[in-house]
């Protein structure tokens, strides 16, 4: 009771009984996020590979890497959410067809086992062989557990692992794509919220996801040759920030449009998403999003492929922008489910959230899964290096 | 077919098979007993302690209050939207008191002027000048705000 008269305080105007309290809260706002990177990561890692992009090959392996260390936790955000620590695993063995959230299960293993998982191991089949044979003890038995007990190097077996490795990252984009589409289908499809209901959801959420991934790829490349005192391709982070650029202005180009045609068609909606947009949203839609994650980021890369000044200067540049852009994406899922449920489907009235308002955990579990990522690929990293995978000579 | 496509073919199948395992052996029993979902979580929902009463059963008690209620503007405001959940109360009334909220602050929840709630549904005032400083009750009987 105390609870529920300290949220009727925060009300503004009418709102129905179900939507004082928000149901999602911090951590549904790490779920497209987390899954947005993942989607990202990967899709360089197939642009490189597919379009045979010589310049970001010293991202391939971290950027696929990196798409399974986020992969891994992708799920967890939704499991810890639930709140249900005793039987969180019956949603995983009760697959089911009957709603659209379950499908999810279906999406993310059809990508974490047939795409994700074949492509790294295609990819490093051959040096784990190689790094079986050179390790002792333990380390030796893993990798030859890896390897599946193949201990095949020969000139045809690795034409094999290239061809297949090819094979899958062509059904990866759309897979990809699938993704993080579906992520965007689950709010898309909510017909009874107009700032959900819009079939270029699924698109704007796989264009930022996209922007968000290189982001994030591009950061992690810099940390880990700062961490390796090793020298930054600058080069590579060159041709890395320039398809930033592109797909940033393409997304925000969808986006715009998505918004204009709201404005334009100004249904019964769009007085209420006005006054959340221009109220409560303000910060997080037009600083976060918009300034800091969108409009500056381009106009500095617009910038940067005209006149390019000293390196130093650049990689600074990229370290910002790559930072500015991870959080402007994540202010855009914040805008998306927090906003989402700040106003009365009455069109009458708002909610307010404030975080760690309601139970007191989302924050410190948000902050979790985004960090226990990062440990996952410094392992990933430390058991798979990509530096130390042998290159043909006459590639 | 190449080696590795066989061992992975393999590892997969080993894979499901621990999959359906883990399905046979940790399947909820009711599990699509009537849908996709566990039939015995409706008994557990069921079996939830109740929270509210229906007003007759405050009437019961209370004749006098309910009374009073039915013949004022009140009369469609259930005393548990203004007292509180009362199951525990309508059962053991001498261990479980129900809040009773006497501070204009709640009364003004719902008659403070609100441009977006429908003026002739609810009586709005304007709660800085409405008889400013004085509880709202020294005046108007909550139970019977207007005859
Ligand atoms: C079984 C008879 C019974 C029923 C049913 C009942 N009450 Fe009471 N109620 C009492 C008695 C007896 C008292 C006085 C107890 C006390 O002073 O501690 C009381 C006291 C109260 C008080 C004043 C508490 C206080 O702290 O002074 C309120 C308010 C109240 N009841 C509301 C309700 C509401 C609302 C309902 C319906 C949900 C209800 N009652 C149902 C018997 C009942
Ligand atoms: C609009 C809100 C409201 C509703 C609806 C309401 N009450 Fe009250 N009730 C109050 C307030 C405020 C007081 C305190 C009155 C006072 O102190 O003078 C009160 C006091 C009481 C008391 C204690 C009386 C006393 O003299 O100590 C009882 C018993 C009670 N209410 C029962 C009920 C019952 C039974 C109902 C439903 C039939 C009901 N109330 C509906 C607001 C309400
Ligand atoms: C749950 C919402 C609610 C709460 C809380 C509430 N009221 Fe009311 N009030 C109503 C409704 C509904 C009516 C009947 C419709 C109307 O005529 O305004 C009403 C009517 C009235 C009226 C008569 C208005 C007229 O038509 O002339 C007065 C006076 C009043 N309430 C005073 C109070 C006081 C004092 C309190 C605090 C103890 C209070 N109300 C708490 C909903 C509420
Ligand atoms: C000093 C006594 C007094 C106090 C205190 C008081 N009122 Fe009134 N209230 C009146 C009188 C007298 C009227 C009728 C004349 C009028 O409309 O101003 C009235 C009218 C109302 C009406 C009907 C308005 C309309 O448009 O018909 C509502 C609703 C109301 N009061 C609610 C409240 C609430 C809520 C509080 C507490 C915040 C409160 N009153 C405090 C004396 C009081």
């Amino acid at each position: 009771m105390e609870s529920l008269y300290e949220a009727l305080a925060n009300l503004d105007g009418f709102i129905y009984p179900n939507e004082i309290a928000l149901n999602w809260d911090l951590l549904i706002v790490m779920y497209p996020y987390i899954t947005g990177l993942v989607a990202g990561a990967f899709i360089l890692a197939s642009l490189n590979r597919v379009f045979d992009i010589k310049a970001l090959k010293p991202t391939y392996e971290i950027s696929l890497l990196t798409a399974l260390a986020f992969m891994l936790v992708a799920t967890m955000p939704l499991i810890t959410h639930l709140g249900q620590p005793l039987r969180f695993y019956e949603m995983l063995i009760t697959p089911h067809l009957t709603s659209a959230m379950a499908i999810f299960g279906f999406v993310y293993l059809w990508y974490l086992m047939v795409v994700l998982l074949l492509e790294i191991w295609f990819d490093y089949r051959y040096d784990m062989v190689i790094w079986s044979q050179q390790k002792k003890g333990f380390m030796k038995f893993f990798y030859k557990a890896l390897t599946l007990w193949i201990s095949d190097t020969s000139p045809e077996s690795r034409k094999t692992d290239e061809k297949f490795g090819y094979f899958i990252t062509v059904i990866g984009i759309p897979s990809a794509f699938l993704l993080h589409g579906y992520v965007g289908f689950i709010f898309g499809s909510i017909k009874a919220n107009p700032w959900w209901s819009t079939v270029m959801m699924p698109v704007i959420f796989l264009f930022s996801a996209m922007v968000s991934g290189i982001a994030l790829v591009m950061f992690i490349y810099m940390a880990i040759n700062y961490l390796r005192r090793k020298k930054t391709d600058i080069f590579c982070l060159d041709t890395i920030a320039k398809y930033l650029f592109y797909i940033l202005i393409l997304d925000f180009t969808l986006e715009s449009l998505d918004q204009i045609h709201r404005i334009y068609e100004a249904d019964e909606s769009f007085d209420i998403l006005k006054i959340l947009v221009r109220g409560k949203l303000f910060f997080t839609f037009f600083i976060m999003q918009i300034g800091i994650g969108t409009l500056i980021p381009i106009t500095t890369l617009g910038v940067l492929q005209f006149k390019k000044p000293r390196e130093r200067t650049r990689k600074i540049l990229y370290l910002i922008i790559s930072i500015f852009v991870l959080v402007g994406i994540f202010f855009m899922r914040w805008n998306v489910v927090i906003g989402g449920q700040l106003f009365s489907k009455s069109f009458y009235g708002f909610t307010s959230y404030k975080v760690n308002l309601i139970g007191g955990t989302d924050v410190s579990l948000s902050l979790l899964w985004f960090i226990v990522p990062f440990f996952i690929l410094a392992f990933l990293i430390w058991l798979l290096p990509p530096w130390k995978k042998f290159v043909e000579k006459t590639n | 077919m190449p080696l590795q496509v066989k061992r992975l073919l393999l590892a997969f199948a080993v894979f499901i098979a621990i999959m359906l395992v883990l399905k046979y052996f940790l399947t909820p029993d009711s599990w699509r007993e009537y849908g996709a979902y566990r039939g015995k979580a409706l008994t557990e929902i069921s079996g939830k302690e109740a929270k509210y009463v229906e007003m007759e059963t405050c009437a019961e008690c209370h004749d006098t209050i309910a009374g009073l209620k039915t013949q004022g503007l009140h009369v469609s405001v259930q005393c548990e939207i203004c007292h509180g959940p009362g199951y525990k109360h309508a059962d053991d009334p001498d261990n479980n008191d129900l809040e009773i909220p006497r501070e204009r602050q709640f009364c003004l929840r719902c008659h403070t002027k609100n441009m977006a709630s429908p003026q002739d549904i609810i009586k709005q005032i304007d709660a800085v000048e409405h008889n400013e400083g004085e509880e709202c009750i020294t005046c108007h009987n909550p139970h019977q705000p207007w005859l």
